[in-house]
């Protein structure tokens, strides 16, 4: 593929730290919408704030770069008043789990047929390591000195369980299955999760003193299964990397679309 | 004209009406006392239109959404009350700094915090103006009864489009619930403003922030031919976020200048026996109604009463505020607030000790005996 095609030039060099597994995630994003042959002009990318946020600057699509927390919000309006196009909204922690939770879980709820992609760095990369409501227990933060003692949400369950109609996750480590997924997410009708848990060495990993960016992905290869594998049923602390959920339920603006016809009858 | 132009109805009804005569089509809100009826009214009426609504999760998302809905395109609006409105507020700076056109109409109750939800007040003037952080211009508008309610409805869409900016109506409960004798103009009757498109074709390179010679800005729908970054970060011409200080001072005074510098075409107003008006009452909303009242009471009478009706409060139209009261002994602005716009009018006239407030702030409607009470107190005369 020819990567000039797809990014702004002008945007580079990114601002991502040396390490960060979101260049991997714009990498095969683009890598989905090649395959997929999509047209850029019928594709908006929506973000909050944050690292992950500043992907939509990047792609040479319709872009925009919301607040902190709203692009899920955002991308409702654009999403319904134009549903022939294909949105994709990358976000972070904050902006999918903690500002952003409620526009999440209704994003899930009301089914629009959307591509959420949580860049999962269990991090505030940004604002400088502060720990997110995806960090987990028992670590190391700019605002946890001693210890995190915040537990940390499941993002593909809370989704499954919201209604979202597709769901998946998988790592920076997983590169193929990031594309893979994000094909499925990009083609499915309804609103999509893909959770991609990609490494903060800079902020996660120095301070919980995790290693380089290598040890970090290598963690990511070592301490994720997919899902009904038999590694996964050896060792249940494994993550569970893989298709969560994958069903046909009514989209939004295909319903909305019934309601104008049944007022035109009516 | 038909029987059907002439409507027995709601102010809340009628903005709704008016919304859909400028060409509104998509409409996102989330119910909040007084405003429901906006919601509830454009639910029922937009699917028969082919228009979109949608019954968000909270204040929050629907001007976002709404927002989005703008940037491919449509006319866009969302309705809401005073703790709605303050939740608004980061996304409505969003829209002044990306320059997205939109509508929100605020039927203003009891505050502060959640207050007096049934009952009516004019406390989010400030808030309309400085309630997003950061330096900016806004286009606010009021109205006193429904037949200007939709004209001003209407003027702000209009507004928004031209100027590429948020417009914010700043109705109250009393307007908004009241029911009143409306006459809803035919199409073409009132001019309804098209968004400026660009017409470069694709492939040319397209500046979505750059400024023709006359201050508009062609906009290019998202979904177009044209793709570009929208941001509420200083951007330049093309919408890269920037931290050059140059662009940084052009695009700050573009924003406050595009507004500010064109007052006279923003500014609505009324006014009432001005010409020899020793005293001149200044109100705005539904309380010019009492204020209205008393002028023709006291005219009857022989006191050189006067009233300056505003419709635009943002700009603040104080040139006009300032030659209409060149002559007048007192000045008395009547609002239902602690005194919001008599700040603004003490600022624009050339004598502010000769400017007084009447206003009531326990949540019942000013009434004419109110004011006459305080134009008894400003002449020496006792209640």
């Amino acid at each position: 593929m020819s990567f000039r095609n797809y990014i702004r030039e002008r945007f580079f060099p990114h601002i991502w730290c040396p390490g960060c597994g979101h260049g991997i995630v714009l990498n095969n994003m683009l890598r989905a919408v090649e395959d997929l042959g999509l047209a850029k002009n019928e594709l908006v990318m929506v973000s909050g704030i944050g690292c992950s946020s500043r992907i939509s600057g990047y792609v040479d699509f319709h872009s925009l770069h919301t607040l902190h927390g709203r692009a899920l919000a955002f991308a409702t309006g654009v999403k319904m008043s134009q549903p022939n196009l294909k949105v994709i909204v990358p976000m972070g922690d904050g902006d999918a789990l903690a500002i952003g939770g409620n526009h999440f879980i209704h994003a899930c709820r009301r089914n629009m047929d959307i591509t959420a992609v949580i860049m999962n760095n269990r991090i505030y990369g940004m604002t400088g390591g502060q720990f997110s409501p995806l960090t987990g227990t028992g670590l190391k933060a700019t605002t946890a000195p001693l210890q995190t003692i915040d537990q940390s949400f499941d993002i593909a369950h809370m989704a499954t369980a919201s209604g979202a109609s597709y769901v998946a996750r998988t790592t920076s480590y997983h590169f193929q299955e990031i594309t893979k997924y994000l094909k499925q997410a990009i083609s499915h009708k309804g609103f999509s999760v893909v959770e991609i848990l990609s490494p903060c060495p800079t902020h996660f990993g120095r301070r919980n003193k995790l290693g380089s960016a290598v040890n970090m992905l290598e963690f990511l290869k070592d301490n994720t299964a997919q899902v009904g594998s038999k590694a996964l049923e050896n060792n249940p602390e494994l993550i569970e990397r893989g298709v969560f959920v994958h069903k046909d339920t009514p989209e939004y603006c295909s319903e909305y679309e019934r309601l104008i016809q049944a007022a035109h009858k009516g | 004209m038909t029987e059907t132009n002439i409507r027995f109805i709601q102010g809340n009804e009628v903005c709704v009406e008016a919304a859909l005569y400028a060409g509104l089509d998509f409409f996102a809100g989330y119910p909040i006392t007084p405003s429901s009826e906006i919601a509830e009214h454009m639910a029922s009426r937009l699917p028969a239109l082919g228009g979109k609504f949608l019954q968000m999760e909270d204040e929050i998302s629907s001007i976002c959404a709404i927002i989005g809905a703008s940037l491919t395109g449509h006319k866009v609006m969302t309705a809401t009350s005073g703790p709605g409105f303050s939740l608004m507020q980061e996304a409505l700076g969003f829209a002044v700094m990306a320059e997205i056109p939109c509508v929100i109409a605020d039927i203003q109750r009891g505050g502060p915090s959640t207050g007096l939800p049934t009952h009516g007040s004019q406390g989010d003037i400030y808030q309309a103006k400085w309630g997003t952080h950061g330096d900016h211009a806004i286009i606010a508008l009021t109205a006193s009864t429904h037949q200007d309610l939709f004209r001003m409805t209407v003027e702000g869409f209009n507004l928004a489009e031209t100027y590429r900016t948020p417009v914010i109506l700043l109705f109250d409960e009393m307007s908004g619930h009241m029911r009143e004798k409306v006459e809803l103009p035919k199409p073409g009757e009132v001019q309804v403003v098209q968004r400026l498109r660009t017409a470069l074709p694709e492939g040319v390179d397209y500046h979505p922030y750059l400024p023709r010679e006359d201050g508009r800005l062609p906009m290019s729908d998202f979904g177009g031919r044209h793709r570009y970054n929208v941001t509420g970060l200083y951007h330049d011409m093309w919408g890269f976020p920037t931290s050059d200080p140059k662009i940084i001072h052009g695009l700050i005074h573009h924003l406050v200048d595009k507004i500010e510098n064109s007052v006279h075409q923003i500014t609505h107003y009324k006014e009432y026996f001005l010409e020899d008006a020793t005293c001149v009452l200044v109100s705005y909303g539904s309380t010019a109604r009492s204020a209205l009242h008393i002028v023709k009471n006291r005219r009857n009478r022989g006191e050189k009463l006067g009233l300056l009706e505003l419709q635009t409060l943002w700009p603040f139209p104080a040139q006009l505020v300032r030659e209409k009261c060149a002559q007048a002994v007192s000045v008395v602005v009547v609002e239902m607030n602690m005194g919001q716009v008599v700040q603004e009018v003490k600022k624009a006239v050339d004598r502010p000790e000769r400017v007084f407030l009447a206003n009531r702030v326990d949540g019942e409607f000013i009434t004419p005996t109110d004011i006459k009470n305080m134009l008894r107190l400003i002449q020496g005369r006792g209640v």
